[in-house]
C-alpha cells in the first residue's frame, strides 16, 4: 500500500470514495497515475457490518449535522436527515441495493424530449448514449450486474413473487428481478448471494459489489493509491493563476493537514461535493470555486420516489431475501398522456421492522398506524423511482449551522415540482393496483423516505453558464478541478444512479490519464 | 380485573396497590403488573407519572398482542433527573387537556378514543412528540418484541434466507 508525501504535488486528490471516487482511484491507480483518496468515514468490510437496522445506521450512515427547508416532507419528519447516506470507505456503495440499470437514450436529451417545462430548468447532457455504451459495458462488467453479459438473474423471492404477479396481472410484460449488482453465480473472488436480506446494511458475504472490497483493495494493490480514512476535506486550494494546488483536511486526530496535489476530483455526494466548492471561497472565487454559472449547489434532484405497502391475507415475509431484486420497467418511458414527463421504474424493497416503525408514516400514530405494523408479516413492498425535474431553486447552500470542525453544513432544500408529484401519485396508484390484483386488503401509499439518490448540484453542461462542469466532468473553470459523483447529472433519467456514476468515473479516468500524459493537466 | 383509575394520590398510592390498566402501584417508587410479570422501580418520577407514560405509550402504539412490559421498558428512561421537569410538565398538561374535555385526569378515562382525542390536543407539544419519536425506536427496536410481529431479523448466522425459506409462499 503507498503512502504519499504531503509535499508531493505530482498526485491526484480524490475526495470521497464512494460509486464515483473509490472507482475513479482505482481505475488511475491501474493506469500508473498517483492517488491520494480523502474519506471522511472510517473503513469498513463484511466482517464489521451488523445486520440490525439501527445499529448499522448508527455504524454507517453520515450523522454529521445537515439542515434543510422546503416543502418536502423529509424536512418536517427528518429535518437533520435530508439522506440516508453513508460516511465510510466505500461511501454509499456499502448501503446500496445494488439495481444497475442504464439511462434510456431518450433520457440524456430531457430538455429537447420533453420540452422546456414550467418551473423546471431542464437541459440536455452535453453527452449520450451512444458515447456511454461502451462505458456501461465496461460498468456492468465491473459491477458484475446480473442480466447482462452471460450472468444469470437472481432467484425471485417471496416479496417478488407477489409483486411479479400483480404486476403481470396489470398487463406489465417488462418485470423481472432486476440487473443487479449482486451476484446470481460466485464470480470476481466474491461469493453469490444468500438471501440474507440486509441489503442496505452492507453486505456481510460480499455478494454486493460495493468499492471498499473490490475497487479499493484492488487499487491500493497497485501501489498507486493511498486511501486516508476519517479525513476530512475542509477547502480546496488554488493559486493565483487559478488552478487547485490541493486541499486542507482534518486527519483522524482532527489536525488539519495539507496535500498538494496536481489534480483534485470531488466525489462527496450531492450534499457535500457542492458545500466543499462554496466552503472554498476565496478572493478569486468569491462565490466558491468554480461556481462562475452559479450553478454550484442548484438543480438538487433525488428522484421521485415513495413506496407502497400492501397487507395480505397470509404471509408474505418481504424481509427474507435480496432487498430489491424485482423490477416493473413497462412505465419507464417517457408518455405525456399519463399527466407527467418522464417516467419511473417500480422496484422491490423491503424494511425491517424497526425501519418499518420509522418510516411506513413518519410520524403516525394511533391504531390506523398499529394495525398495519400488527400483520408486518403479511406484507409486501415496493418502491418508486422516477425522473424529477431540476428547479434552480432546490439545491445545497451553506447553513448558518457548523458541523463539528467549525464548517458551515449543508442545508438542503427541495420543493416538489408539479410534474414530480403527479408522477408519485400515478405511480402510487399503479403500485397499489398491483398489490389490490393480488388481493391486498389495504394498502400504504408511504411518503418519500431521506433520499438516497442525490443528483445534480454541480450539473454537467455544453456551455459554460449553464452548469459546473464540461462533458468530462471538468469543472468549466478550473482545469484541473474535476466533479466525479451523482453531482455532475445534468437531469436524472428514471434510473437508479450508481451505475451511470461508475461508467462516468470509468470514463473520467480515461480521460484524466490522456490528459495528463498529454501535459494538459 | 376491576380497573380502578381514580385516587391516583400520593396518599393513596401509599395507602393501597391502585390497579392502573394491567399495572398497579403497589407502593412508593414501585409499580408491578397485578400477576408480578414484571415490576419498574421509579425514583425521580412519581409512580402515578410513569404509569401515565406508560398509558400514554399504549395509546400512541397500541398493539393489543404485546404486553406491557416492552411499553414499560420504551419509557423508563424518563425516570432520570434530567427528564424530570419535561415530564412533569407534559402530564400536567395532558391531565389538564383531560380536564378540559370533562375528564378527571388523562389515565382515569376508560375508553381508549377519548384518552386518544386528549392526545390529539396536545400532539403538537414537545412532550408528546419527544414521547411518540422516542418510542419509535424505544419500542420497535427490543430485539425481543420482533417475534410477536412474526419478524425474524437477522440470517446471516444461520447462512442467509437462501436455505430457510426466502422464496416459500405457497398462496399466490
Amino acid at each position: 500500500m503507498a503512502t504519499f508525501d504531503l509535499n508531493d504535488d505530482s498526485v491526484v486528490v480524490i475526495i470521497g470514495t464512494g460509486a464515483g471516487g473509490g472507482v475513479l482511484a482505482n481505475e488511475l491507480a491501474q493506469k500508473g497515475v498517483k492517488v491520494v483518496a480523502l474519506e471522511a468515514g472510517g473503513r469498513y468490510l463484511p466482517a464489521d457490518y451488523v445486520n440490525d437496522e439501527w445499529d448499522s445506521f448508527a455504524q454507517l450512515a453520515w450523522l454529521d449535522t445537515r439542515t434543510t427547508s422546503g416543502d418536502w416532507r423529509v424536512a418536517r419528519d427528518f429535518s437533520g436527515l435530508p439522506a440516508w447516506i453513508v460516511k465510510a470507505v466505500g461511501g454509499t456503495t456499502t448501503h446500496w441495493a445494488g439495481a444497475s440499470i442504464r439511462f434510456q437514450d431518450h433520457e440524456w436529451k430531457a430538455l429537447s424530449t420533453y420540452g422546456a417545462v414550467d418551473g423546471a430548468n431542464l437541459l440536455d447532457w452535453p453527452i449520450d448514449g451512444a458515447e456511454m455504451a461502451p462505458w456501461y459495458d465496461k460498468a456492468e462488467a465491473k459491477l458484475g450486474v446480473t442480466r447482462t453479459g452471460d450472468r444469470p438473474g437472481l432467484p425471485g423471492s417471496n416479496n417478488y413473487k407477489v409483486f411479479e404477479k400483480g404486476a403481470k396481472a396489470l398487463g406489465y410484460k417488462d418485470v423481472h428481478t432486476g440487473r443487479m449488482a449482486i451476484n446470481s453465480v460466485e464470480a470476481d473472488g466474491r461469493m453469490a448471494c444468500h438471501q440474507t436480506g440486509f441489503c442496505f446494511q452492507g453486505c456481510k458475504w460480499g455478494a454486493k459489489w460495493s468499492t471498499a472490497y473490490t475497487d479499493i483493495p484492488a487499487g491500493e494493490a497497485t501501489g498507486n493509491l493511498e486511501v486516508r480514512d476519517r479525513s476530512h476535506v475542509a477547502r480546496i486550494l488554488h493559486n493565483d493563476a487559478g488552478k487547485v494546488t490541493g486541499v486542507e483536511y482534518f486527519d483522524a486526530q482532527g489536525n488539519l493537514q495539507l496535500q498538494k496535489a496536481r489534480i483534485v476530483a470531488v466525489a462527496g455526494n450531492s450534499f457535500e461535493s457542492p458545500r466543499l466548492l462554496l466552503n472554498s471561497a476565496s478572493s478569486l472565487f468569491p462565490d466558491g470555486l468554480a461556481n462562475s454559472s452559479g450553478m454550484v449547489g442548484k438543480n438538487y434532484m433525488r428522484h421521485t420516489t415513495g413506496s407502497v405497502y400492501a397487507i395480505f391475507d397470509k404471509p408474505v415475509r418481504m424481509w427474507r431475501g435480496t432487498t430489491m431484486a424485482g423490477i416493473v420497467q413497462d412505465e419507464a418511458r417517457h408518455d405525456p398522456s399519463r399527466g407527467f414527463v418522464g417516467g419511473y421504474e417500480l422496484e422491490t424493497l423491503s424494511l425491517g421492522l424497526p425501519f418499518m416503525a420509522a418510516f411506513l408514516n413518519p410520524g403516525g400514530w394511533g391504531r390506523g398506524f398499529t394495525t398495519a405494523l400488527d400483520h408486518y408479516e403479511n406484507m409486501a413492498g415496493l418502491w418508486i423511482v422516477g425522473e424529477d425535474m431540476p428547479q434552480l431553486g432546490n439545491g445545497v447552500t451553506l447553513s448558518d449551522a457548523k458541523d463539528q470542525h467549525g464548517l458551515p453544513v449543508a442545508n438542503v432544500h427541495f420543493d416538489d415540482h408539479p410534474n414530480d408529484i403527479a408522477m408519485r401519485n400515478h405511480a402510487y396508484k399503479q403500485g397499489i393496483a398491483m398489490y389490490e390484483a393480488v388481493g391486498a386488503t389495504r394498502a400504504f401509499p408511504t411518503p418519500p423516505y431521506p433520499s438516497t439518490h442525490n443528483l445534480g448540484t454541480n450539473r454537467m453542461s455544453e456551455r459554460p453558464e449553464d452548469g459546473v462542469v464540461n462533458k468530462w466532468g471538468q469543472s468549466h473553470d478550473i482545469a484541473n478541478l474535476f466533479v466525479s459523483d451523482g453531482s455532475q447529472f445534468t437531469t436524472g433519467g428514471a434510473e437508479n444512479p450508481t451505475l451511470t456514476i461508475v461508467a462516468l468515473a470509468i470514463r473520467q479516468a480515461d480521460h484524466i490519464a490522456g490528459e495528463m500524459s498529454r501535459g494538459m493537466i | 380485573m376491576k380497573v380502578e383509575r381514580t385516587g391516583l394520590t400520593r396518599r393513596a398510592l401509599l395507602g393501597r396497590a391502585v390497579a392502573a390498566g394491567a399495572m398497579a402501584v403497589t407502593g412508593a417508587g414501585f409499580i408491578a403488573a397485578p400477576d408480578a410479570a414484571w415490576a419498574m422501580e421509579v425514583s425521580v418520577i412519581s409512580p402515578a407519572q410513569m404509569v401515565s407514560l406508560m398509558q400514554m405509550a399504549r395509546d400512541i402504539y397500541p398493539h393489543d398482542q404485546v404486553p406491557d412490559r416492552f411499553y414499560a421498558v420504551a419509557v423508563k428512561g424518563y425516570d432520570a433527573a434530567d427528564k424530570k421537569a419535561l415530564i412533569e410538565a407534559g402530564i400536567a398538561e395532558l391531565d389538564a387537556a383531560a380536564k378540559a374535555q370533562g375528564h378527571a385526569d388523562y389515565v382515569s378515562i376508560g375508553w381508549e378514543e377519548d384518552r386518544v382525542k386528549v392526545l390529539q390536543a396536545v400532539e403538537k407539544s414537545v412532550f408528546f412528540q419527544t414521547i411518540r419519536a422516542g418510542l419509535v425506536t424505544g419500542l420497535y427496536n427490543q430485539k425481543d418484541i420482533w417475534p410477536i410481529f412474526g419478524y425474524e431479523g437477522e440470517s446471516f448466522s444461520q447462512g442467509g434466507y437462501i436455505d430457510h425459506g426466502f422464496d416459500d409462499i405457497d398462496w399466490l
